[in-house]
């Protein structure tokens, strides 16, 4: 499912030129099973399933099996509509170099609410 | 097509605030109990432009927001390129007081959203015989801080950007796309640390958790309005002020996030309404 968001960000032409200045790895958990993902100028160029012996990435994003299905309901429950009402509950861990997380904040919350059912903008 | 025009006028007042020579600017318009509009944090009035707009509330209402100094076309004062901006809640209070007088403001309502929400409740407690009736949106005790505010200010983040990034998702779901970019657009338009100067009084200098149950109504009338989508001012949070205040009257607003009266304002009517009709009854 989450190996989806390559043709789903690459096909939306207005994503990819918000993010033509980034370039990066990070790394998302849900539950058990971690996916690096590759970014190159806004394209994303990868997306692997771990598990990983020692994956490299800028910053990782983590939470949870349910708090993850939750967010990807097409009309989102108060609280998982977006990644940071989950950070504010303290279910959604952002760890890491996250000055590119911020940097690119928009960027990176309409690229995972593609992962909604449906593909339905956050 | 021929060109039409909104009933709202806008100028610029000159005055002291805190000591210091300001340049405010504000718009008004409507006739009848005036109602000052306070803007949430590193916005400004255009917040308003919904009730403003809206004959149902400018028929008897004198509709007022002023931008507070930094935000929207009022200027920081003379020396604030060698200064960091925070917001206070002395400053704050001393603000709008000196507002309505500068305005020779009759007791008005007052309305305030977010940090203004917040602020509401300080002039609940300290000047409730100023105002005829205060009404609190997304107006909480406390909130705390759920992320690195240093990111809001720093040259490698876009100040504007990330600032509607991060309030983005408290857009309520039902918010018409126009409305929605046009309040997270007065976001990316905020001055370089504005944003954050503001939460440190939302978020530290603010805290009225210990002073809330000393709020009486029977001096100022009090009404809560919060958005169910609100993560940062939960319904929960406005629930627990409710609780704690007799005689208050709070309503969670279904599908509306934390700025109401700017992200939908037609849905927000719906609730501010009864509220004003209640107000102007008394």
């Amino acid at each position: 499912m989450i190996e989806a968001l390559k043709e789903r960000v690459n096909d939306d032409a207005g994503l990819v030129w918000r993010g033509r200045y980034l370039t990066t790895n990070f790394l998302l958990e849900i539950g058990r099973t971690a996916w690096l993902i590759a970014i190159h100028e806004g394209r994303i160029i990868s997306v692997t399933r771990g598990p990983f012996v020692m994956p490299s990435s800028s910053f990782a994003l983590r939470t949870s099996d349910g708090e993850w299905e939750k967010f990807c309901e097409r009309r989102p429950p108060p609280g998982s509509n977006d990644l940071m009402a989950l950070i504010k509950r303290r279910v959604l861990k952002a760890e890491g170099d996250l000055q590119i997380f911020m940097a690119n904040l928009r960027y990176f919350k309409e690229a995972l609410a593609k992962l909604r059912r449906e593909g339905v903008a956050a | 097509m021929s060109a039409s025009f909104e009933p709202i006028i806008g100028r610029y007042m000159h005055l002291d605030l805190s000591g210091r020579a300001h340049r405010i600017y504000l718009e008004e318009a409507g006739e009848g109990t005036p109602l000052l509009c306070l803007h949430t944090a590193g916005a400004d009035g255009r917040q308003y432009r919904g009730l403003m707009n809206d004959p149902r509330v400018t028929r008897n209402h004198r509709v007022i927001a002023f931008d507070m100094p930094w935000h929207g076309k009022s200027s920081p004062p003379q020396g604030w390129h060698d200064e960091e901006y925070q917001l206070t809640s002395a400053q704050y209070t001393a603000m709008i007081l000196a507002v309505m007088e500068a305005l020779a403001l009759d007791k008005p309502i007052v309305i305030g959203c977010s940090i203004g929400g917040r602020i509401a409740l300080h002039l609940a407690i300290e000047h409730p015989e100023r105002f005829r009736a205060i009404i609190g949106l997304q107006a909480g005790a406390h909130v705390d801080p759920y992320y690195d505010l240093n990111f809001l200010h720093r040259p490698d983040v876009h100040g504007g950007e990330v600032a509607a990034a991060i309030v983005s998702g408290l857009v309520g779901p039902d918010a018409p796309e126009k409305e929605r970019w046009e309040t997270l657009w007065h976001y990316m338009q905020s001055g370089p640390g504005v944003f954050k100067g503001d939460l440190y009084f939302y978020k530290i200098d603010g805290d009225i958790r210990a002073r809330i149950a000393e709020i009486d109504t029977g001096r100022c009338p009090l009404f809560l309005l919060s958005g169910e989508y609100d993560y940062s001012c939960t319904p929960q949070e406005t629930m627990a002020v409710a609780n704690s205040i007799a005689g208050s009257e709070a309503t969670i607003m279904k599908g509306l996030g934390h700025f109401p009266m700017s992200e939908n304002p037609g849905e927000f009517l719906k609730h501010l309404l009864p509220v004003l009709q209640k107000i102007g009854g008394r």
